[in-house]
């Protein structure tokens, strides 16, 4: 062993201390999660000492990271996939030995399970060669020639991306609009994909505000909120349609943008983050306890559904005096097309909110916000008046938001405060976030990364929400800045692309 | 003479609680000058800068601006409006760029009210209607003429924050001049410059001063810049004129040298200070 270090900057004991560090990592994680468990017995709950999982989890890490030292130092190939591969295996027994519940010690619990038919076996050597040739296969090693050549296909790809950006977004749109017609029959991939897409519409109304302005608003949640119930009380109270609501909410929503933003303009940072923490755990306060108006923690129930404009009506039964969908376009009823055109509204509503966002992004007021999040003291050396231009991009975000809260209402037909907790507006912030501050195609990746991988592997039962974690520190290892950060200048002078990419890259 | 005034400071006090950081200080700037504020560090420059954009609200005095439109006082206008209709824009000590944008964004940026009233507060230039294009055609033409004033065209597009150190300079002069000002002040122009760069710095204030027509104060320790380009010299020291004059008269004032290299009478400490400097012997 100490000869394979001899040439290479690690020596023995360096090594064994690296392992042994590991070790107790390993040890400190799993004896709690894994070591102990509560077993109902006879007697009462009783806890059972679960040591081979300890062992095998820090078996597992020790080995693992004896084959990373391996890759890092270049020796032999073979030891490296070996190692990795027995690393894999024992995190496979890990696991199956915690569902399984067999605490037998000697003999490996996945070795039966592999050879108990045929099929399980050709799966269980096809796991095991899978893993050993990735191991062998993706270790090259690595000259500083490799390196400059995964750089220059790194800045292959983005300039790919950055002089494609309207060709990918058209493809995105074309895909979404025929989306109906591909799954047209099955109910819950248009329910997931109506989802998506109130967050998608939610995110880039956030954008806004976080990407552009640079305001970071932990409460977006309330304009949301703010939208529903301006759509939900308006319909119930005076007889008002969907389609005369949904200006009305946006504009509610974008009053309580204002109305936020004036105690807020001189705050940043951090403190702006409280204050609209708080302003967001108010509405949903206010919206539990003023039970007269809002029906309290019970909510509003049996919101009106939107009419085909005014002229057509979704339902089975028909109210008199109108005409229903199907009768309008001569079809057979179906239940699908209040889904597919509640579908159509929010995909239109959300494309609204894309190109005015991206339109005034090379307008002046978007020009100011993001030399506002760049730099206020110099906006207002230039003559900028940063208390407008920040109300603005409340009060625009907010108004988008508004929107997608009026199309909720009318899309669940029931709201309650239960919908409008914290833990929306920080899924939305992730949204953002993880989408690349700024980017519009990046807040779309994200919303289907965040709300449509959840719910399409809800079989996976609790190990999703396991890999969702796993994906998001991913995501946080390898694109810190998020999915697609890269800024798209308002306007350009008289360079190609490719040499302005090559001057930002520089 | 009187009508050539540019800027008109009246008796300018500010006081940041106990501390007096200018003190009763007066003094007149003209149009198509230079006029250089020297003095040693901690002297008030950067706060009467700061006073005459917006940045502090001053305790007494008055600034008055003598722009075309008639006077204008400075110390009643909020901080935003200053660098409104030819008013008074400014560089920072500190470069403050947009980092993030273009080269040329910065310089758009920088006519932002035109371009807002063209746009009709963004109302008809989400539609792209009316005046709005021409406005940005004019703005973007406008840019270039200070692109190729300080020597960035060929960088138009870059981001601001990749710019070496001394185009990043330049391009905050530049964005400042796209304020369309009648009075520039400069923070520290020279600071981290070479002797090149700052020779190209004093080509470019007077080609400002001399076919823009707008007039400049300058900040600046740079001596070399100071004594070739400016018109006026005014020297402060805690927060008080001690100078006030052209180059080369400023540069032979005894209070001058004397607040730059110390007074000679000075060396004999008053005794209670003595006092209490050499409470510990050992420590000399």
């Amino acid at each position: 062993m100490s000869a394979a270090f001899a040439s290479s900057r690690t020596n023995g004991s360096e090594v064994v201390k690296e392992l042994a560090f590991f070790a107790v990592i390993a040890l400190l994680m799993s004896v709690m999660l894994l070591g102990v468990e509560t077993v109902d017995r006879p007697t009462g709950l009783e806890l059972a000492v679960r040591w081979d999982l300890v062992l095998l989890a820090i078996g597992a890490t020790v080995i693992g990271r004896l084959g990373l030292i391996f890759r890092r130092e270049n020796i032999s190939r073979l030891g490296q996939a070996v190692l990795i591969t027995l690393s894999a295996v024992a995190v496979f027994e890990m696991f199956v030995r915690f569902r399984e519940l067999d605490d037998r010690w000697v003999s490996p619990v996945f070795l039966d399970m592999v050879f108990s038919s045929v099929v399980s076996t050709i799966i269980g050597i096809a796991f095991v060669a899978i893993i050993f040739a990735t191991a062998y296969f993706t270790m090259k090693d690595k000259t500083a020639a490799d390196v400059d050549e995964s750089a220059k296909l790194s800045s292959k790809i983005q300039l790919a991306y950055r002089s494609n950006t309207k060709k990918i977004g058209l493809i995105g749109i074309i895909f979404f609009i025929i989306f109906p017609f591909i799954f047209g029959e099955d109910r819950s991939a248009i329910d997931l994909a109506t989802l998506v897409m109130i967050y998608i519409m939610l995110g880039w109304g956030l954008n806004i505000v976080v990407g552009l302005a640079g305001l970071l608003d932990l409460g977006y949640v309330a304009f949301y909120a703010v939208g529903a119930y301006s759509y939900a009380l308006l319909s119930q109270n005076f007889d008002l349609s969907f389609w005369l609501c949904l200006p009305l909410a946006g504009i509610f929503a974008a009053s309580f943008g204002i109305i936020l933003g004036f105690p807020v303009l001189r705050l940043r940072g951090d403190y702006l983050a409280i204050v609209t923490l708080g302003f967001g755990e108010i509405i949903r306060v206010v919206l539990i306890n003023w039970y007269d108006l809002t029906g309290g923690p019970d909510g509003i129930s049996s919101i009106e559904r939107p009419s085909f404009f005014g002229m057509a009506d979704f339902s089975r039964r028909v109210p008199d005096g109108a005409i229903g969908f199907n009768e309008l376009f001569g079809m057979e009823y179906s239940s699908m097309h209040r889904l597919i055109f509640l579908y159509y509204l929010i995909l239109v509503l959300a494309l609204v909110t894309n190109f005015v966002t991206l339109r005034l992004r090379k307008l002046p007021i978007g020009r100011a916000w993001e030399a506002l999040r760049e730099d206020e003291i110099a906006c207002r050396s230039l003559g900028i008046n940063p208390t407008n231009t920040k109300l603005s991009a409340f009060a625009i975000g907010a108004m988008f938001g508004g929107f997608a809260g009026a199309f909720f209402a009318t899309r669940q037909g029931f709201i309650s405060p239960e919908s409008f907790t914290f833990l929306e507006s920080a899924v939305i912030l992730a949204i953002v976030v993880l989408g690349g501050m700024g980017s519009q195609i990046g807040v779309v990746l994200a919303a289907i990364v965040m709300i449509g991988f959840p719910e399409m592997f809800r079989e996976l039962a609790e190990y999703r929400m396991l890999i969702f974690g796993a994906g998001i520190v991913a995501i946080m290892l390898w694109r810190p800045r998020g999915l697609l950060s890269f800024r798209d200048p308002t306007i350009l002078l008289n360079m190609s692309q490719k040499e302005k990419v090559a001057g930002e890259i520089k | 003479m009187t009508d050539n005034k540019l800027i008109e400071v009246e008796h300018l006090t500010m006081r940041f609680g106990g501390l007096v950081a200018i003190d009763d200080l007066s003094f007149n700037a003209n149009k198509r000058e230079i006029t250089a504020i020297i003095g040693p560090n901690g002297a008030g420059k950067t706060t009467v800068f700061n006073c005459l954009t917006g940045f502090y609200v001053p305790t007494e005095g008055r600034l008055t601006l003598h722009a075309d439109d008639g006077p204008r006082l400075l110390e009643r206008t909020e901080g935003f409006r200053i660098p409104r209709n030819k008013g008074v824009a400014r560089t920072f000590q500190n470069i403050r760029l947009f980092t993030g944008m273009t080269v040329l964004e910065n310089l758009i940026v920088a006519q932002h009210n035109r371009l807002m009233e063209a746009s009709a507060f963004s109302l008809a230039g989400l539609f792209n209607l009316g005046k709005y294009a021409k406005a940005e055609k004019e703005a973007v033409e406008k840019a270039e003429f200070w692109l190729e004033k300080v020597g960035l065209y060929a960088q138009a597009d870059w981001n601001a924050g990749n710019l070496p150190y001394g185009s990043q300079r330049r391009l905050e002069i530049a964005r400042a001049m796209c304020t369309d000002p009648s009075l520039l002040c400069l923070d520290e122009p020279a600071a981290g410059l070479n002797p090149r760069e700052s020779a190209e710095l004093n080509v470019l204030l007077q080609s400002i001063r001399d076919d823009q027509g707008v007039g400049c104060l300058l900040i600046e320790h740079d001596m070399s810049v100071v004594m070739q380009i400016s018109d006026h010299v005014i020297v402060l020291d805690y927060g008080k004129k001690i100078a006030d004059g052209n180059p080369e008269a400023v540069k032979n004032d005894p209070a001058v040298i004397r607040a730059y290299l110390g007074e000679e009478e000075d060396d004999e400490l008053p005794p209670e200070v003595a006092a209490d400097l050499h409470l510990d012997p050992k420590a000399q």
